[in-house]
């Protein structure tokens, strides 16, 4: 009987699948996720932005960091906001910016993303800035991408949207300091959030005191708690001593998915009003990555009321686009 | 067992019901010496000399008496292991329709290097596997190749709409094993229980691939914390176990035998569990990845880990193997799903979902049997002489003197490793690569005909 010769054979580990943001020297090169980060290099990422803050305020808002650099923002699908502050960050860094936008119907199948990927790579682009609907798509890019080209993931379907979440720490950080003492709400849409996915990762590598998220069941995925959450479906509850809401946006597509019965009921029930933001801190402050839909989940008086931070957010953006921009930049120089 | 349908007057397939074969052209004699033959039907597991003549094997231990006139050739098999080949009841050979993904004769090839004898081909062809033209066309294709045999399963609708039913009647006389609406869905239940009702008429197998459209729309990843983390759309286990629950009532009222296709849940494994104690007449399949496999492996988001039903929870998977183990989940699949190079480049959710598995469902399943997860008896039991029986081939899936010689000789101390190299299948993708095996085929019989032979073969 040859059957008691048994080795233990083990399945391989796959490489982890964040390390590919570092390079060799193990120095940021890409950025896909906040997953990897660690509380070291977004805090670095949060220090460098500071820096940059202050070229906005100058008559000549430029540093000639990235001059001779071509930054290629390929969005496969429509944003203003966020391809705007990443246009003008790559050009305060004095870079070459160069806008794609593709609508995703031209390119459904994975080949003509490559073949995209490869006709742009043709033309010695040194940065891709990506959007795109599915999950994973930064990922596979810096996976195929010519070696000496960094990957900036702006938003892939419902997985990452990490240049937000550092904005967004940014902001919080500049306002209230510390992590430790905070606690944190996002209402809304999670399920179908990468804003949300990003932020979860991003305050948790920073130590915060408590993050919650509220929202409907079918808003919310089941699995949510092992990522560091505290789950809350009613708002006066989730919305108790809590110093930072991070309103969502909701997607009007949504409504016809049976996930919510109308946006009036949705408002009703947890729409930032101005009677709702008195549940938490009288010195709380609303954030919303945008674009707002006012009177669905947020009350236009809360949006451009006192506590809105969300201008801030805007213009904080630019800055923490320079600095990863940089960052990602100075690795291979 | 299959009852044969009345004949018609047409030209039964010959595949199913061989009509003997030609010696030195289509079949030779053999002796094969020395090999532990291994035999799940008659609980045969013991060194000794195999004979075959006329494609089909004549002896064991001594030589029948007509054999010492025939010109043989001799094998000598000493600490390899001699099997029934495998009978994989559900691999898509791409052909005809997808050719520029694989043929017949690429798959059937990678086929019988890994050890598989017999192909059950599902009907989501192009044109749909719902005549006898299509079937005969496939048969032919297979024969013309020369390696594996290749049988259909046909199809349950016209076309695989939902709409009408398909003759199933003539397809089972041409050749079809079993029909199917593959992964298509009958939406309309009354037509379901009718398709039941009509396939039970002629005591026809009825094979269902359990997924409700809705609950699965646009998923492709198990809804858990790892779909949750990377944003995947998630399908959840009630995909599974919603439409499963609804057929178990429907065939309760019909009879028909009904073959569930590819089990992904611990709570799909429980319905059968129940369903085969209140004596239903229900067989289910797993595929061999996931028996392996497991949400996390979607971890790394790469596209060779997407297949439907998805991987789900390392909680499923070893209710799946606990399943296989017992035998409530009565044989393994391939679940064979070749692609051509560019459909896994790209990302996860765009991916189209399958993997290339004909080479790696024997070595998977017999390292199930290192990990002392089941017998080797119930190993090669849900390989070959399980499906034999489901899938109405009498005269495969056991070495017994007159079965058909189908016939796979493993290497039980090879250890490969599974790379581009060793990949004989038209599809790369597969998840398995860089994984160690410990059991290969070295030689593999189709009707008495060696139909692979590792060393001589480029």
């Amino acid at each position: 009987m040859a059957v008691n010769f048994v080795r233990p054979i083990l399945p391989k580990l796959s490489p982890d699948p964040w390390a590919i943001q570092f390079d060799a020297a193990g120095h940021l090169k890409h950025l896909l996720t906040i997953e990897g980060l660690g509380a070291t290099w977004i805090t670095r990422i949060l220090d460098t932005a500071e820096g940059f803050m202050s070229v906005s305020d100058r008559d000549i808002k430029k540093v000639p960091l990235l001059r001779g650099r071509t930054v290629v923002n390929l969005f496969f699908e429509a944003s203003t906001r966020t391809r705007t502050t990443f246009e003008l960050a790559a050009k305060r860094l004095s870079a070459d910016v160069l806008n794609i936008n593709l609508s995703t119907s031209a390119t459904t199948k994975g080949e003509s993303l490559l073949d995209t990927l490869r006709n742009i790579e043709a033309m010695q682009a040194d940065m891709f800035v990506v959007r795109h609907e599915q999950s994973g798509a930064a990922h596979f890019i810096a996976r195929h991408v010519a070696p000496h080209v960094s990957v900036l993931n702006a938003g892939d379907g419902w997985h990452a949207h990490p240049t937000q979440a550092l904005l967004d720490a940014f902001t919080i950080r500049r306002i209230k300091g510390d992590f430790a003492p905070l606690r944190i709400a996002i209402v809304g849409d999670i399920k179908h959030s990468r804003v949300a996915r990003s932020q979860i990762h991003a305050f948790n590598s920073l130590n915060v005191g408590e993050l919650r998220v509220i929202g409907p069941r079918t808003l919310i995925p089941n699995d949510i708690e092992p990522l560091g959450v505290r789950v809350f479906h009613d708002m006066r509850e989730g919305l108790k001593d809590v110093d930072v809401i991070i309103m969502l946006r909701l997607q009007r597509e949504r409504m016809e998915g049976g996930l919510l019965p109308t946006e009036q009921e949705f408002y009703r029930l947890y729409g930032l009003t101005e009677e709702k933001l008195k549940w938490a801190k009288p010195d709380a402050i609303v954030m919303h990555p945008g674009p707002a839909n006012r009177g669905v989940e947020i009350e236009s008086r809360v949006a451009d009321g006192p506590q809105s931070v969300i201008l801030e957010q805007v213009s904080n953006g630019i800055g923490v686009r320079m600095a990863v921009m940089a960052l990602c930049m100075s690795a291979e120089s | 067992m299959i009852q044969n349908p009345p004949n018609l007057g047409i030209d039964l397939d010959p595949v199913r019901h061989p009509e003997g074969c030609r010696p030195g052209i289509d079949c030779d004699a053999w002796v094969i010496h020395g090999a532990r033959v291994l035999d799940s039907s008659t609980h045969l597991d013991a060194i000794t000399d195999v004979y075959i003549a006329d494609g089909r094997i004549v002896g064991l231990g001594a030589a029948p008496a007509q054999f010492a006139r025939l010109p043989a050739e001799h094998v000598k098999a000493e600490g390899h292991w001699l099997i029934p080949g495998v009978i994989d009841t559900w691999a898509r050979l791409r052909e005809p329709g997808l050719e520029h993904k694989a043929t017949i004769a690429t798959e059937s090839l990678a086929a019988v290097a890994g050890g598989i004898t017999t192909l059950c081909m599902p009907p989501d062809t192009d044109p749909v596997l719902d005549s006898i033209a299509v079937a005969r066309f496939i048969k032919r294709r297979a024969q013309l190749a020369g390696r594996a045999r290749v049988v259909a399963i046909g199809a349950l609708t016209q076309g695989l709409k939902g709409e009408l039913l398909a003759e199933m009647a003539e397809l089972t006389e041409g050749g079809c094993v079993a029909i199917s609406n593959a992964h298509y869905p009958v939406r309309d239940l009354r037509l379901l229980r009718r398709a039941l009702e009509y396939a039970a008429t002629f005591d026809i197998l009825v094979v269902i691939q359990p997924q409700d459209p809705s609950l699965a729309k646009r998923g492709c990843a198990h809804e858990g914390t790892i779909a949750t983390r990377l944003g995947l759309p998630g399908i959840p286990v009630s995909a599974e176990t919603a439409p499963l629950a609804q057929l178990l009532a429907i065939i309760g009222e019909t009879g028909a035998r009904v073959h569930i296709n590819n089990l992904s849940s611990r709570a799909g494994v429980r319905l059968i569990e129940q369903a085969k104690a209140e004596g239903l007449p229900i067989t289910a399949s797993v595929s061999a990845h996931h028996l392996w496999l497991s949400e996390m492996d979607t971890d790394a988001l790469c596209g060779n880990a997407h297949v439907q039903p998805p991987l789900r929870s390392l909680r499923d998977r070893d209710a799946l193997r606990q399943g296989l183990a017992e035998g409530t989940i009565d044989c393994v699949i391939s679940d064979h799903q070749p692609h051509e190079m560019d459909a896994k480049l790209a990302p996860f959710p765009a991916t189209e979902p399958g993997i290339s598995g004909l080479e790696t469902l024997l070595p998977l399943v017999l390292k199930l049997v290192d990990d002392g997860v089941i017998t080797l008896a119930r190993a090669l039991d849900a390989l070959t002489f399980k499906p034999a029986q489901l899938f109405g081939l009498p005269d495969a899936g056991h070495i017994t003197p007159g079965a058909r010689a189908d016939l796979a000789l493993i290497n039980p101390d090879a250890f490969w490793t599974l790379d581009e190299t060793t990949l004989r299948s038209a599809g790369r993708d597969t998840p398995f690569f860089g994984w160690d095996f410990r059991h290969q085929t070295t030689m593999t019989w189709v009707n008495g005909k060696r139909v692979f032979h590792r060393l001589t073969e480029a």
